[in-house]
């Protein structure tokens, strides 16, 4: 089974072996009943696995190209799940631009418990490399990254990372295994927040981790049962229905999202427009290069922060809200919701102004899309 | 209002339907008014509206500030021990949960949590742990699997005097039946997969502060960490709770059923349940608790003979976990305390002769003759 849309809805999970039920059963049970002391049975307790769950998790190591799989309670779990597989003493770094949990997570828990960080500019290898101590053990990669859409050179980094023993860990949610499979160009660990794409549906909060390390592997299962982070089995089912329409879903998304970008490009009252798929974005060849599509997040910024402001109080169609990934468009402004666990000074260097949107493009139509929000511009 | 109206109540028309069962709100994110502007929810790791019903009733049953739910009993121990940092100390019970005991031995020593495993029920030495820079004593009581009693006003006095916090693991009794907050503790914590859940399906926690400013560090890591518990499960939750005292009374009465019958049992060894007579922690239990619970263990000669019951038995059936409504059976030294290291196990008298029951509500007497057979 090569074709990914084929694996999309056959992977992992065989029917029901005692019904045949071809979507796979809820199991809402936290223990099972042992046979035979002497004898450890697959499951035995739902903390420590659940078959529901297990589907889920086969199918994200099998979509990722992975060895296992992981899930759990929300994308900020997974995440946090394996940034606690290090510990005192361990230096981890990570995007400037980094999502606002990750970056509360690293700054504010972490560094508590003795495990420190460094920020730095990922889309360029001499900065990783000047940044890097001899302590340092991971680094944290989103490409691209949310919000500016800058493209980090992943084979290379992992590549460079490799040779020094340093474990790669990427944050896929924006390209979903779909477009683009960091495991297959070397990186140790892929990071899901499922509630986005993968789910699709703006209902379920889930968090998925892959990896094709069997040793990784086993330190994260220790984790995720030792935490005790993971995905109910209802929340389990629902993160794998979505999962189905993934191909169709983001299809869809990505050309309306390149429609769109092409047609804010040309506006007078945005001054820049963030997208990769867009021949003028800095990242658009590298990402050819290494995914299979340019997804469908954009950002762009209004000729002031007035108008910024004046969209997002004028949107009928798209919800203004947090989050990204679903059916439905979402329209979201980092500086007071994504990225406002990044202090001011920081945003600011980094490009996320008080005039910058974010648009997660959903399933209606990309004219629909654009014109309310251009519409949104002009209203009094 | 009375423990089991309250129960009954929570979540009852809370929305403009009418509706007398809470809502499932099955959404990760909430539409912004306008921007700047917020209906409360957000984004529902930070906060869901089924969530919160059950948050806000577990605070008021357990008589604190404000509670937070979980995806797992263990996901609130976690959420708990992150409030602290590289560099403090903490005093637990030894024969906690095997699962806290791993969290606290295998993870958290790796962040540089240092801690001192003691036997709760002694008080000099709960005294005697306690260092310049502990932060918290964290007890079960009774202990698990041998249901030990530890004196939560005396932990809540040495807590005091050193500027700790005491932390409670409420799992055996819930708030039916000790209310360990009203007492004074600062931090009670639950597995809700066991009664408060009470049906052997859902797994979850749950964590409550007395005061809000603590409360407050727990909903921050809470948020960070991002542990939390679905909407679906959280109303699975509430419906569990809205029976929680009915099954408690006929868990408490089956126990003492089941306990008397096996201490007069030939085969039996000994058996450990605080509603006993003779148990030595009979009379602190009963002045911070109201009933004994569905817990209890007991010995039998050999391994051989408790290998044999597990095998035999078969009403009740052999798993981990307890609290539900079918009873349940373990060998603590195999399941539930596996990771708690050999020695200390057999100090603590975790042996491979030890048999945990979580005893359901079925009739007593359906209970007694499967046990009776499995025995013979």
């Amino acid at each position: 089974m090569k074709d990914f849309s084929t694996k999309l809805l056959h992977i992992g999970v065989e029917n029901d072996k005692h019904t045949g039920a071809v979507s796979v059963p809820i199991y809402q049970v936290s223990t099972f009943h042992q046979e035979d002391i002497s004898k450890a049975q697959d499951y035995e307790y739902s903390r420590s696995g659940n078959p529901t769950r297990k589907a889920l998790e086969t199918i994200i190591a099998e979509l990722e190209g992975g060895v296992a799989g992981f899930a759990f309670s929300s994308g900020m779990a997974a995440m946090s799940t394996v940034l606690l597989l290090f510990g005192v003493g361990d230096h981890i770094l990570a995007p400037k631009d980094v999502y606002g949990g990750t970056y509360r997570m690293l700054s504010k828990v972490c560094g508590k418990w003795g495990i420190n960080h460094d920020f730095v500019d990922t889309t360029s290898l001499e900065a990783i490399e000047k940044a890097v101590l001899r302590n340092t053990k991971a680094i944290v990669l989103e490409s691209p990254s949310n919000p500016l859409l800058k493209v980090s050179n992943l084979p290379a980094i992992c590549a460079w990372a490799k040779e020094r023993g340093i474990i790669t860990i990427v944050d896929n949610t924006f390209m979903t295994p779909y477009l683009q499979r960091p495991l297959e160009f070397g990186a140790d660990i892929v990071v899901h927040s499922a509630t986005k794409f993968l789910a699709g549906h703006s209902d379920v909060v889930a968090g998925l981790v892959a990896t094709g390390s069997k040793h990784l592997a086993n330190e994260i299962y220790y984790l995720q049962n030792a935490l005790g982070s993971i995905l109910g089995p209802q929340d389990c089912w629902l993160t794998m229905r979505g999962i189905k329409t993934l191909k169709v879903r983001m299809d869809q998304s990505q050309k309306s999202a390149q429609l769109i970008a092409e047609r804010f490009a040309a506006h007078p009252k945005i001054k820049a427009i963030h997208y990769p798929g867009l021949t003028s974005h800095p990242g658009h060849e590298l990402l050819k290069q290494q995914a299979e599509g340019f997804g469908a997040v954009l950002s762009f910024e209004a000729e002031t922060a007035q108008l910024a402001r004046k969209i997002m109080s004028k949107v009928k169609l798209s919800a203004v809200a947090v989050s990204l990934g679903g059916v439905e468009s979402i329209l979201s402004y980092p500086v007071t919701m994504s990225h406002a666990a990044i202090p001011a000074k920081v945003r600011a260097e980094l490009g996320i102004s008080d005039a910058l949107l974010r648009l997660s493009v959903g399933l209606e139509s990309p004219d629909d899309i654009a014109e309310d929000i251009l519409s949104a511009m002009e209203e009094d | 209002m009375k423990f089991e109206s309250k129960t009954v109540h929570i979540g009852v028309c809370t929305d403009h339907t009418g509706a007398l069962s809470t809502p499932i709100y099955q959404s990760a994110t909430f539409r912004h008014p306008a921007l700047g502007q917020s209906t409360g929810y957000d984004y529902t790791r930070s906060l869901n509206p089924t969530r919160k019903i059950l948050e806000d009733g577990i605070a008021q049953l357990e008589e604190g500030a404000a509670g937070y739910a979980f995806s797992s009993g263990m996901a609130a121990v976690t959420a708990v021990l992150m409030i602290y940092k590289q560099g403090d100390h903490i005093v637990i019970v030894e024969d906690c949960y095997g699962g806290t005991y791993r969290v606290v031995d295998k993870v958290f020593s790796q962040f540089g949590l240092e801690a001192t495993f003691v036997d709760g029920s002694n008080i000099d030495e709960v005294a005697q742990a306690i260092k310049e820079n502990t932060v918290a004593i964290i007890v079960e009581t009774p202990t698990n699997p041998l249901m030990k009693i530890v004196d939560i006003r005396a932990m809540i006095e040495l807590a005091k005097s050193t500027n700790a916090h005491c932390i409670v693991d409420n799992t055996f009794l819930t708030p039916y039946f000790q209310r360990p907050l009203a007492l004074g503790a600062d931090i009670v914590i639950h597995s809700g997969t066991k009664y408060l859940a009470g049906h052997n399906d859902l797994v979850c926690g749950l964590v409550v502060a007395r005061e809000a400013e603590l409360a407050e560090k727990i909903k921050y890591i809470q948020n960070s960490t991002g542990a939390v518990l679905s909407p679906n499960d959280s109303w699975l939750l509430i419906r569990s709770i809205k029976t929680l005292a009915l099954r408690m009374d006929r868990h408490n009465a089956n126990a003492i059923a089941v306990a008397q019958w096996l201490e007069n049992h030939p085969a039996v060894k000994s058996v450990y349940y605080p509603g006993l007579d003779k148990h030595p922690g009979k009379s602190i239990h009963d002045k911070q608790a109201t009933g004994y619970g569905g817990m209890l263990s007991f010995t039998v000669e050999n391994a051989k003979r408790a290998a044999d019951v597990l095998e035999k038995v078969k009403l009740i059936s052999f798993a981990e976990s307890l609290g539900g409504v079918e009873t349940l059976i373990t060998l603590p030294a195999v399941q539930t305390h596996a990771d708690v290291p050999v020695d200390v196990r057999e100090r603590l008298g975790i042996s491979d002769c030890l048999l945990r029951l979580s005893v359901g509500i079925e009739n007593a007497e359906d209970i007694i003759a499967d046990l009776a057979q499995a025995l013979d």
